[in-house]
């Protein structure tokens, strides 16, 4: 738990660092995200071809901001499995071969469920990239410029906050369960419904406590304090470039191109 | 100057927290709220930031507080929460300072001066970019406070100030409280430390004023403050 409480405040550090990324403007890092994430989402679920060169942005952004890909997939380890799960069964109902790999017959099952398999993780790899390289409040102030509903964007942000309020509230439970109940693997199923119950009161009681510390130090669902980065040429520049990019890349499949100059 | 007039208080159907509270605080004044577990102490904080609202007056400088003036009265008081953690919830020591005056539209430059100046008031340079997930008990406390500073509040409220800290971080907090010009109201249990730094004490019990007079004379009651759950300070028992 405690290893937890840490990651989520390395995720601050990260987003503090400084890079050619870190220094962009928040909505511009936003935006590309965004339309990054529905552009590789209107893939065609057979086209993995067409699909695969979308890897490229969020490796060079990676690259560019100096955070390791390898820590996004670390970070994320919890999560990554049950995106891998969607489409497990497609292979199961979709059987017919779809194309041979030499003497190998791939079904479009296998296909379907590669390409969402490759969406999810792409999608999360980008979404990881945007809050590694950008503080959470500027996220919230670039939503806040976009006209995004004041409430939502503190929903969001003390959503964000709480999760590190009720890791440390479990942590405090489980360690005080763990020295009454020595030699238990985990927390015996009939103390789930108090124990969660109880997680849940204490981490309301903190967070209230918390917001009202906002509160009374001037928060008025405005992002005054957050960290502002104008918004320059060199950020229109990426914009227009990624944008570009992912269109390019979603209308004309690189991969088939490439191919094509190997095999007739 | 800080007014309560006829104030009560309960939860939804509850007995009253607070009970028909009168008193005033005068701009200087360093004011020590003491009382048992659950006597009102800190309803009595809540009910002046406006995070409660009850029967009664309360004015701050002559606004009362009320919905429409929460704003007005939260930039004259600055709070310091008993769980410092609850407070510093921004990554840095430094962006945490810098959140109040920011959310108040002081410019950034200025905003800047303020924190360095407090820090430099308080020697807390180096904790500016510290990591509010890496620094100890001791240096959170003092961050808190210093949060607040950066606020230039006309009143610091604190909230158990020195609990949980050992000996050196008390002495610490208790020496840059004596330091601080502003109105002070502090509640807590450790009357050592409230006899240190305020000059003036109002104990509290089941929601009623039970005394309100000078440190010195009602800290050395022992009738009265065993009357009401409490004892002497230390200090004083060790004499």
């Amino acid at each position: 738990m405690e290893k937890a409480l840490s990651e989520l405040g390395h995720m601050d550090e990260l987003a503090v660092q400084e890079s050619p990324v870190h220094g962009m403007n928040a909505t511009a890092k936003l935006l590309s995200t965004v339309v990054y994430i529905l552009i590789v989402m209107s893939f065609d679920k057979y086209d993995l071809s067409g699909l695969i060169p979308m890897v490229l942005w969020p490796v060079l952004m990676y690259q560019m901001s100096g955070i390791p890909v390898r820590t996004c997939f670390y970070k994320l380890r919890i999560v990554l499995p049950l995106v891998m799960a969607v489409g497990l069964f497609n292979p199961f109902f979709d059987r017919e071969i779809m194309l041979h790999l030499g003497n190998i017959g791939v079904s479009g099952g296998v296909i379907s469920m590669l390409t969402l398999m490759l969406k999810g993780v792409l999608c999360l790899m980008a979404s990881f990239l945007l809050v590694a390289t950008t503080p959470f409040d500027s996220i919230c102030a670039a939503l806040r410029s976009m006209h995004f509903p004041a409430t939502l964007t503190t929903l969001l942000l003390l959503t964000y906050r709480y999760v590190g309020v009720m890791t440390e509230e479990l942590a405090v439970m489980t360690d005080a369960y763990h020295l009454r109940a020595p030699g238990q693997k985990g927390i015996h199923v009939s103390a789930w419904g108090s124990f969660l119950g109880q997680l849940l009161l204490r981490s309301m009681d903190r967070a209230q406590e918390l917001y009202a510390s906002m509160l009374l130090r001037g928060y008025h669902q405005h992002f005054h304090y957050a960290k502002h980065i104008p918004f320059r040429g060199s950020d229109a520049i990426y914009m227009a470039l990624s944008c570009l990019f992912f269109i390019l890349i979603r209308f004309c499949n690189v991969s088939e191109l490439i191919g094509r100059l190997f095999v007739r | 100057m800080i007014e309560f007039e006829n104030v009560s208080f309960a939860y939804e159907q509850g007995a009253p927290v607070i009970d028909n509270l009168s008193f005033t605080i005068g701009d200087g004044e360093s004011v020590g709220l003491i009382g048992a577990n659950g006597a009102g102490k800190s309803t009595i904080m809540k009910l002046l930031l406006g995070l409660v609202s009850g029967e009664g007056r309360i004015a701050v400088d002559g606004i009362e507080v009320n919905r429409d003036n929460l704003g007005k009265i939260r930039q004259k008081l600055g709070f310091v929460l008993q769980n410092s953690d609850n407070q510093m919830f921004m990554p840095t020591v430094f962006e945490d300072m810098m959140f109040a005056p920011l959310n108040y539209m002081v410019s950034r430059e200025d905003a800047e001066k303020r924190v360095d100046e407090v820090l430099e008031r308080l020697d807390l340079q180096y904790l500016k970019h510290k990591y509010n997930h890496k620094i100890s008990g001791g240096e959170k406390r003092m961050a808190a406070i210093a949060t607040v500073l950066a606020m230039e509040p006309e009143a610091v409220l604190m909230d158990e100030p020195t609990s949980a800290l050992d000996p050196y971080n008390r002495r610490v907090v208790i020496n840059t409280i004596r330091g601080l010009k502003q109105t002070k109201i502090i509640t807590s249990h450790d009357l050592d430390m409230i006899m240190d730094t305020c000059d003036r004490v109002i104990l509290i019990s089941k929601g009623r004023i039970v005394a309100d007079g000078s440190a010195e004379k009602i800290l050395r009651d022992k009738a009265l403050l065993e009357a009401n759950r409490m004892e002497l300070p230390l200090s004083l028992i060790h004499r």
